[in-house]
């Protein structure tokens, strides 16, 4: 047993300061047993999140030395004897009092998330997958929602700013496991992270991997794969020019088969919309394709004097306002 | 004035672990206002430390298994004082509810035509748990947790809020329950409690209130469970006038980590012994083999030989005795370190290294490896772990309606670890997981339909609330009152050193002299500081909870005298017949004080009881009851 140095953060949203304790440590404790001790014979109302104490619930998170680290998962032996440590709340989210932040952000980022879409086709227990599959979502399902990434994340440290527009590793991660789970129904997930997420804001410089106490390969298998597809999709010049010169039923992930329906809310502020925006809409209609399959290029063997619409010929314009799934909202 | 922010709600669900959150989605299903209060903030609770899986008779390993099967080892693990209805429906519904997670988007490890994979586990006859390596719970809960968010969604959509009709508030503790007395029965009227972070007062004014708590573990020193476990949903049921049933079993995990101490406490899944760990004393003896009990001579495995074949060849080999349930092995290791034969810490050495090569450890054991590694460099995978027993799990609680989960106060319901009946005198290991998604349900579906009945809603008393709110400050105002920390301590004190694995008449007298006069101190706890996110005043507020639970423990472990499951008497060593007809039940007097009396065990069906060998029976029941 000794007696060591420590600077522990004290106060709330209006400031606070570090204050200098001197605390007993015992062989084989962890940061996290010498808050406890603080609390229990100097600062009864030090505030400190922390439940399980054995790095599976991500509840103490806070910074220990300026790192972000789980307070149950850093061992005192790591440290020189007299070294003074110092212990912070995290720096990304605002603090409610000592150790403890508002980690709201989290939350809301992930209500924003499309949840998981069960395929249509299968009943409770007619699910089949190979554990190959699920492995790679499995890595991302591991997470203990210690928002330490989200902690240290650069692009949201010190740019409040950001915040709105970015969703943070963990929700990356989410996305991605969303995206590699073999029965997920919905397949624009990495569109959505590109979208929505901000996931062009990472710059992948991989701090939330390494801040990762689960040790999820955040950037390299969930982040680059991630960007890499979504590049492909949108950037690809190969994709582009087939865009441009192939059949439309060769380009047949972008053109819906099916009926679609329209995704926006049901109702609008005063309850009242005059369109129901659930009913089910007849998809675009290809353009009319010769024998081969090639848009008619040659005016002469087409059945009008011009190029075919670009938004299928069955359109005549005006539209009638009507037949469209939208309503504008000062009418 | 004291300011009190009010809700409306159809069902408040108190507790956001498994069990909540499975009530939470149910309730919301059937179309209700529902709040989850979560002591701390969402998806931390402490279903995430199941590492071992939840069992379910789905039979994708082994197709012999079906529900009889898993119903039949429920009782024996219990001892056959589990209430029978329950273990009925537990065996019958847990497929389903296993099932219908992956409906959320759950992915459990797969068998090889691609069916949920399912493993052995102590007391289980066939591979049953469904798991997710070693991080079950950790998945149970994120999918409930996200299946709440995708609920908040759709309502997003439909009412332009997320928590149009679902909300979860996160860092907030009930303190009292309220109730309207006014038609002459109690009803559930509400509930009363703090934001943590803000130490500001919330009522929710509800007509039904779901108890999904955890158990009682933070009254003892050495325990695997979190700060949250002090027995809050025990308490609020016996203050609303509900009753507890089985306080005296308590489980001990055998297999708890005793040193170093930055580990104490923390499980060694039971996965470690069925992927081939066994048990050591210091002298390097397997020492099971001698603790094997007369009622399973027949299905272990009398030679290291034999037990070791098993892991292969199951069909042909009896199971290695390191798979009892976890009484008995919490008993030997015992008595192994009484023996002399122990660790410097009070434990025995769980080896696994010796006996399976590194890579397969890791693969199977991924994140117990990682864990020992992270928290107290030790590697799993080349030296052996130091363990004991450890306090996991209450199988006593809120007696509750087996298909309904009401809790015998109008209005007020229990499901998880806060209920008691379903596992009798002892929990398999894997049957709590899918006991909180089976009986969760139940607790919803049946609260909510329970609003569907009432006529009018249930009326808050104010006077209820005002002394919740005095009994709330009363410590904040005590200058100079016993520090809730010390008083913890010592609480722990008791009830590890005399109502702990091994008891004794004299120890249990004595804890029970001890207990009252903690609860004259505590009646005097002062916390320092202000409202706003002050542990010392959340730990003093939760002391007269884990007081009346350890006194309803300790009442009860004195009054039954026979050892069974988690509740062993050194006195009385012998598992009694007589005794097993008994449930123990608590109620409190208007005073506070802990009143308990003996009630009859509800009598098994003849078609229930046609599932076992008539000799099997002989060793629990009376003559009289077999004729």
């Amino acid at each position: 047993m000794t007696l060591r140095q420590f600077k522990v953060w004290r106060g709330d949203a209006s400031g606070g300061q570090l204050n200098d304790y001197k605390v007993e440590v015992n062989e084989g404790e962890v940061v996290l047993d010498v808050i406890h001790r603080l609390q229990a014979t100097q600062e009864p109302d030090l505030a400190c999140r922390w439940n399980c104490k054995a790095g599976k619930c991500g509840s103490c998170s806070m910074e220990i030395n300026g790192m972000p680290r789980l307070g149950c998962m850093t061992r005192m032996s790591t440290f020189e004897e007299d070294e003074t440590i110092s212990i912070t709340p995290l720096r990304t989210f605002p603090v409610i009092r000592d150790l403890v932040t508002d980690v709201s952000f989290n939350y809301e980022k992930a209500q924003e998330m499309p949840a998981f879409a069960p395929p249509a086709d299968l009943a409770p227990g007619e699910y089949r997958m190979q554990q190959i599959d699920v492995e790679r979502s499995q890595e991302f399902r591991k997470c203990i929602e210690c928002f330490l990434c989200q902690n240290t994340c650069h692009v949201v440290r010190d740019h409040d700013d950001n915040k709105p527009a970015f969703s943070g590793p963990r929700l990356f991660i989410r996305a991605a496991e969303l995206d590699m789970h073999p029965l997920d129904a919905r397949h624009d997930r990495k569109e959505i992270a590109q979208q929505s997420q901000g996931l062009g804001y990472c710059n992948i410089t991989k701090c939330c991997t390494e801040v990762c106490p689960e040790h999820i390969k955040i950037t390299d298998n969930a982040i680059i794969p991630m960007k890499e597809r979504v590049v492909d999709r949108r950037y690809d010049p190969l994709v582009v020019f087939g865009r441009k010169i192939l059949r439309r039923d060769q380009l047949a992930a972008t053109v819906p088969s099916g009926p679609t329906v329209h995704a926006g809310p049901v109702t609008v502020a005063d309850g009242q919309a005059p369109v129901d925006f659930g009913r089910e809409l007849t998809p675009p209609q290809p353009a009319e394709t010769n024998a081969s399959g090639h848009v008619n290029l040659n005016e002469m063997l087409s059945d009008r004097a011009a190029a075919a619409s670009p938004f299928g010929d069955d359109i005549t314009f005006p539209i009638n306002p009507n037949s469209l799934n939208y309503y504008h909202p000062e009418r | 004035m004291i300011n009190i922010e009010k809700h409306w709600y159809d069902v408040v669900v108190i507790g956001a672990g498994g069990a909540g959150l499975r009530a939470a989605i149910e309730a919301r299903l059937a179309g209700k206002k529902v709040a989850i209060i979560s002591k701390s903030l969402f998806g931390k609770a402490h279903t995430v430390m199941a590492e071992g899986g939840a069992a379910a008779a789905m039979g994708n390993v082994n197709p012999n298994d079906n529900w009889m099967v898993h119903f039949r080892d429920t009782m024996r693990g219990g001892k056959f004082l589990n209430n029978y209805r329950m273990a009925e429906l537990h065996a019958k519904e847990a497929p389903e509810r296993i099932w219908e997670l992956e409906t959320y988007g759950a992915l459990f490890d797969r068998t090889k035509d691609g069916k949920i994979s399912q493993r052995n586990f102590g007391g289980h006859e066939y591979p049953r748990l469904a798991h997710v390596g070693d991080r079950t719970g950790l998945e149970l809960i994120r999918t409930l947790q996200q299946k709440i968010v995708s609920l908040q969604q759709e309502d997003k959509a439909q009412h332009g809020a997320y928590d149009a009709r679902l909300r979860v508030f996160a860092e907030c503790t009930i303190t009292e329950l309220l109730l309207d007395e006014s038609t002459g029965e109690k009803r559930i009227a509400g509930a009363f409690g703090y934001h943590r972070e803000s130490g500001e007062f919330v009522l929710f004014e509800a007509p039904a209130v779901v108890l999904a708590t955890g158990g009682v573990g933070r009254s003892y020193k050495v325990t695997s469970n979190s700060w949250e476990y002090t027995g809050d949903g025990h308490a609020l049921a016996l203050r609303a006038g509900a009753k507890l049933i089985n306080m005296e079993f308590l489980q001990f995990h055998p297999t708890g980590m005793v040193w170093p101490p930055s580990v104490r406490g923390i499980l060694v899944t039971e996965s470690v012994r069925g992927d081939g760990g066994v048990l050591k004393n210091t002298e390097g003896k397997r020492f099971m083999f001698e603790y094997v009990p007369d009622v399973f001579r027949k299905q272990y495995a009398e030679t290291p030989e034999e037990g070791d074949r098993w892991y292969t060849d199951p069909d042909n080999n009896r199971r290695p005795p390191e798979l009892l349930p976890r009484d008995e092995v919490a008993r030997a290791i015992n008595s192994e370190v009484k023996a002399g034969r122990g660790t410097k810490a009070g434990g025995v050495y769980l080896d696994i290294a010796s006996r399976r090569p590194a890579a397969e450890i890791l693969k199977k054991l991924p994140s117990m490896y990682h864990q020992f590694k992270e928290l107290a460099d030790v590697d799993i995978t080349t030296q052996p772990m130091e363990v004991g027993p450890t306090c996991h799990y209450v199988m006593g609680g809120v007696e509750v309606d087996p298909d309904t989960a009401s809790a015998g106060v109008l209005g007020l319901y229990a499901a998880g670890e806060v209920s008691g009946g379903m596992h009798g005198s002892n929990r398999l290991g894997g049957n709590s997981l899918s006991d909180l998604l089976v009986f969760g349900k139940r607790a919803g579906e049946y609260a909510a339909s329970y609003t569907d009945t009432l006529g009018k809603r249930p009326k808050v008393d104010d006077k209820q609330v005002a002394a919740a709110v005095e009994e709330a400050l009363t410590p904040l105002a005590r200058d100079g009152g016993e520090n809730p920390y010390t008083l913890q301590s010592d609480l722990q004190d008791v009830m590890g050193d005399l109502v702990g694995i091994i008891r004794r008449k004299g120890e249990l007298q004595e804890s029970l002299s001890r207990l009252s006069e903690l609860r004259e101190r505590i009646r005097k706890v002062g916390a320092s500081g202000g409202r706003r996110y002050n542990p010392g005043w959340h730990l003093a507020l939760d002391l007269r909870n884990m007081l009346v639970v350890s006194e309803c423990t300790a009442k009860a472990a004195l009054e039954r005298e026979e050892s069974r499951g988690g509740h062993t008497r050194e006195d009385f060593p012998k598992m009694d017949a007589k005794w097993r007809q008994v449930n123990l039940v608590c109620a409190i007097t208007p005073t506070g004080d802990v009143d308990l009396t003996h009630q009859p065990i509800p009598t098994m069906t003849p078609d229930l009881l046609a599932l076992f060998d008539k000799s099997e029976l002989a060793k629990y029941m009376t003559d009289q009851e077999l004729s």
